[in-house]
């Protein structure tokens, strides 16, 4: 118990908090890292989900990219969970990548981890789009790529949340490991406090994490009930039953939504 | 010569690694699967009378879901590092820190399992005249039986991947080895333990699905005669035969482990029965 009251004296001392080792240094590049790499890893994943995941209009049911898209969503998780992400790291950095510094490895690394989570969720938002709606689209003479950007994005935007807020909380909780590769973030201060046999800044550190990953967590459910539009609540609202007439306005409404943008 | 020159020009991939470390890879493999499995069998054992708790006191299934996922969202190595001084630098912080992470992937999937059983079949042991005891070993724990395995399946597969982390205090198994191939830029040796992970993490998933199979034999035969399941669905009759099933959202489920989800589905599409349930 004495550890975690050390680490509460290690915490309340200002001088762990300021300068160019301190917590807020270590906050701000694991926030640094966080953001660079899940905007890459959205720029990359998102349209792909989407072309993946598309009702092509010429073919009725299911085009050539969903089945390969259900492929690609089902195999990627799977890799994304067996492949330790503390090897890619060292293996990264040890390859030319790495002589640069640490950053672009970790980056690399991030983006790599952000994939599938972005990938798989944004995939079955567009595939699960409402065929009613893609089929009434169409009919209004919509082209492929009108139907993609103006109903199948606005009517996957939940689940596309749901892939951003799994992702970034796994990026963030990733990040952590750049440390043991000599990288920044708060995990250095994990990895220092280990080096000093420290136990104390050890667990500080790791409160420190905990910490940050959770509130991330959470900032994002509330960022994605505020951002999600029609109100849809996800699958708890679905073990009613009968959802199809909310569902059908649920999805008019998001499809009216950005037409008037446009 | 030639292959003694893979070491001293520090290859990615290099025999004569293979043959002079052998001892020690096979050291850290054993240690891997030991780490790993010791944490896996203790999560089984720990998650089951967990689940059974959850599902029979219903207000404890909310703490008891919260509580899984906020063990989940907190990163390995602050876990590690937050169990440190529990038990020191030993293996048992890494087997500790699994067990948490198993935990939560493995009540949550037994709960799914047992609330997926039909009524129908609960109604039928009863009259037959099982009691508790019976009717959870013989009829309700068979019947959650995929959704249990892939819990099981997905929980090993994690475990394999964050046992290296416990190289921070020195009990990774391989990731040990990655550890320490880093610090002196062993290129063949962090590429081999690299490898030997990802092998160990299918071959247990390879495993367990065989076991899953051999324990079910009955859902074998029932691939083969998809029309039994189509008579009890007259309630299911109103809701839309398209997407709208509803069968991705549990995705939505909102938590970290959407990522866990959305791969138990095919195993779990054993348990149609969960979607009727939903429907009455």
């Amino acid at each position: 118990m004495n550890a975690f009251l050390d680490a509460w004296t290690w915490l309340t001392t200002a001088e762990h908090w300021a300068g160019p080792g301190g917590v807020w240094t270590r906050l701000g590049e694991h926030l640094y890292l966080t953001g660079v790499s899940m905007v890459i890893a959205c720029l990359l994943t998102l349209p792909l989900a989407l072309w993946l995941g598309h009702t092509p209009v010429a073919s009725g049911g299911g085009g050539r990219g969903k089945r390969l898209g259900s492929a690609v969503a089902v195999n990627i998780t799977n890799a994304g969970r067996a492949v330790p992400t503390f090897a890619v790291l060292v293996v990264l950095m040890l390859t030319p990548l790495g002589e640069g510094g640490v950053t672009t490895p970790t980056v690399i690394a991030l983006v790599l981890f952000a994939l599938p989570p972005l990938l798989t969720n944004a995939y079955v938002g567009a595939a699960e789009a409402d065929p009613d709606v893609v089929e009434a689209a169409r009919g209004m003479g919509m082209s492929s790529r009108q139907l993609m950007l103006r109903i199948e994005l606005p009517l996957a935007f939940p689940m596309i949340m749901t892939g951003i807020r799994t992702a970034t909380v796994q990026v963030v909780a990733t990040a952590t490991l750049a440390a043991l590769v000599g990288g920044g973030g708060l995990g250095r201060i994990i990895t220092a406090g280990f080096a000093n046999q420290n136990t104390p800044q050890v667990v500080a550190g790791a409160v420190l994490v905990a910490a940050l990953a959770l509130v991330v967590e959470g900032v994002l459910v509330v960022a994605q009930r505020l951002l999600t539009p029609g109100r849809r609540t996800g699958g708890r609202g679905r073990t009613g039953g009968e959802l199809p007439p909310e569902d059908r306005e649920d999805g008019a409404r998001a499809v009216r939504a950005p037409a008037g943008t446009g | 010569m030639s292959a003694s020159n893979c070491l001293t020009a520090n290859a990615w991939i290099c025999g004569e690694y293979l043959r002079t470390r052998r001892e020690e890879l096979v050291d850290a493999t054993l240690q891997h699967i030991a780490i790993t499995g010791t944490a896996v069998v203790l999560a089984v054992l720990l998650a089951f009378p967990l689940a059974l708790l959850a599902r029979r006191y219903r207000r404890l299934t909310g703490t008891v879901l919260t509580l899984t996922t906020v063990v989940y969202t907190i990163p390995t190595l602050a876990m590690y590092a937050l169990l440190l001084p529990v038990f020191g630098l030993s293996a048992s912080v890494v087997i500790c820190g699994l067990v948490l992470y198993s935990l939560t992937i493995l009540v949550r999937n037994m709960l799914a399992g047992l609330d997926g059983v039909p009524e129908d079949a609960r109604e039928a042991a009863r009259g037959m005249g099982f009691g508790p005891g019976r009717l959870l070993f013989r009829v309700e724990l068979p019947l959650a039986l995929p959704a249990l395995m892939a819990g099981v399946r997905i929980a090993t597969v994690s475990a394999v991947s964050l046992t290296t982390v416990g190289a921070i205090v020195g009990n990774g198994g391989l990731g040990n080895l990655i550890y320490s191939g880093m610090d002196s830029l062993f290129k063949a040796q962090v590429l081999t333990a690299s490898v030997l992970c990802v092998v160990l993490a299918v071959v247990a998933d390879v495993l367990l699905l065989v076991l899953q199979r051999a324990l079910t034999p009955w859902a074998r035969a029932r691939e083969g005669g998809r029309r039994r399941r189509g008579t009890p669905d007259p309630g299911d009759g109103g809701s839309p035969p398209d997407g709208g099933d509803g069968a991705p959202p549990p995705d939505t489920g909102g938590d970290p482990d959407s990522l866990a989800k959305s791969d138990d589905r095919p195993l779990a599409a054993g348990t149609p029965d969960a979607r009727q349930e939903a429907g009455r």
